[in-house]
């Protein structure tokens, strides 16, 4: 037998959360559903006039997306860590932080992608103009990667914590607030016809620093919480 | 796979959980063919000894070389060659026997469908490979977790109470696969307070108390 690589290591990790998910569809389904489920609300509390509603579209598309994604991270890690397969995968001898980015990179497929392919239905719901779809979409896909790092980090740390789901809440939410600004911003620039590529630019580039740092913390937390 | 003359060395290890000193200078020496035995009363700190060598939790004090090099700095390495068997089976129900070792074991080591019914029939529970790991029973699922110890291709072998939950055949099995492993120039540590290889010529004991 040989050694595995690294990246066949990662892939195995992607695969076996797929695989994992599928079986159990239900759990994965629901940040979705909390989703389509809050951005329906909104019209029925405020007003079903769409030309009212257009002007907070993206604003409540954005904050939906943040909470929905919130709703999904608290078991990113906790079975793993639990059953003992986490320890299995701290002494495996391959690097953590490529294994741990890849079960993070599944679960954004899994929650966060979701999420950004149906933003343009729910968007055009509540009044979002045609031409502000393509920046929705590519705010989203980079502000639900990075939030999937961040909340990666914040699920790390909090695992070995009973009932860490506040405590996780209080750790994300406040880093993630400059994906909300710059990217709701990008969304109603987009809406009044301007060149939202400044904001855009902004959140690749915070994505791309979580992207760099964001395994090596991830590690270091599972490592501290797998102590336990 | 082995290098020549692999060693384990502890020496003086201190550690605390929380604010009980635990272990206290524990220290001892196993080469390449030897199995050490930890044994001592529940609470002693058998599972804290063991998980202070593998590397999940750090020692207060003390040294752990393996091949005379400290594990702190070549831990990837030291890793790579270790395999190791915790309280915990660490076996996801969702999944079948053979995707359990797929996904975990497959992390090291590059497995072929072969590979893995071959460790699942050494282990005895060949039969029961597309079945959910949910539907085993404790001791057929300790046997999968063997399963994944000997996909591992280890030379170090790290047991945390290798024999819980097995039938006669089982604890049979376990002195077995260790006499095989220690017999082909592997390393191995167990905690246990069952018997397990009491006469075996390659036995040591360590007795924390």
């Amino acid at each position: 037998m040989r050694r595995a690589a690294v990246s066949s290591a990662a892939w195995l990790v992607f695969q076996r959360d797929l695989t994992l998910a599928w079986r159990r569809w239900d759990e994965v389904a629901q940040p979705l559903i909390f989703y389509v489920v809050v951005t329906t609300l909104f019209p029925l509390a405020t007003t079903p006039d769409l030309n009212e509603l257009s002007k907070i579209s993206g604003g409540v598309v954005w904050v939906a997306a943040l909470l929905s994604s919130l709703l999904a991270l608290e078991s990113l890690f906790r079975s793993d860590v639990e059953d003992g397969t986490m320890e299995q995968w701290v002494l495996s001898g391959q690097p953590l932080g490529w294994l741990l980015l890849a079960k993070v990179a599944c679960h954004w497929v899994l929650t966060g992608l979701p999420l950004v392919l149906v933003a343009p239905i729910v968007g055009t719901a509540l009044g979002l103009p045609f031409n502000a779809w393509g920046t929705l979409v590519l705010s989203l896909l980079l502000g639900t990667a990075t939030l999937s790092i961040l909340g990666g980090i914040g699920a790390a740390l909090t695992v070995g914590v009973r009932r860490g789901s506040v405590l996780l809440s209080l750790l994300v939410l406040p880093l993630a607030m400059p994906l909300l600004i710059f990217g709701s911003r990008a969304v109603s620039m987009a809406m009044d016809g301007d060149s939202p590529a400044g904001p855009l630019q902004l959140l690749a580039a915070i994505f791309f620093l979580v992207l760099s740092l964001g395994p090596l913390a991830v590690s270091a937390a599972i490592r501290i919480s797998v102590e336990n | 796979m082995l290098p020549d003359g692999a060693v384990l060395e502890a020496r003086a290890i201190n550690a605390w959980r929380g604010d009980r000193h635990i272990l206290r200078d524990v220290s001892f020496v196993v080469r390449t063919g030897e199995f050490l035995k930890i044994t001592g009363p529940n609470g002693v700190g058998k599972t804290t000894l063991l998980r202070v060598i593998v590397g999940l939790l750090p020692a207060e004090t003390g040294s752990i070389d393996w091949c005379g090099r400290p594990v702190r700095g070549v831990s990837d390495e030291f890793h790579a060659q270790l395999g190791y068997l915790g309280h915990p089976n660490s076996l996801k129900g969702d999944l079948t026997c053979r995707e359990n070792l797929k996904f975990l074991a497959g992390l090291r080591q590059k497995l072929s469908a072969k590979d893995i019914d071959a460790a699942l029939d050494r282990c005895g529970i060949l039969s029961r490979g597309d079945l959910p790991a949910r539907s085993l029973s404790a001791g057929q699922k300790r046997r999968l977790a063997l399963a994944r110890l000997l996909l591992a291709e280890a030379s170090l072998w790290v047991l945390d109470e290798p024999v819980t939950n097995l039938d006669s055949a089982g604890v049979t099995l376990v002195e077995e696969l260790v006499q095989e492993h220690v017999q082909h120039g592997g390393l191995a540590l167990a905690a246990a307070h069952q018997r397990l290889l009491d006469h075996s010529p390659n036995l040591r004991l360590l007795e924390l108390s």
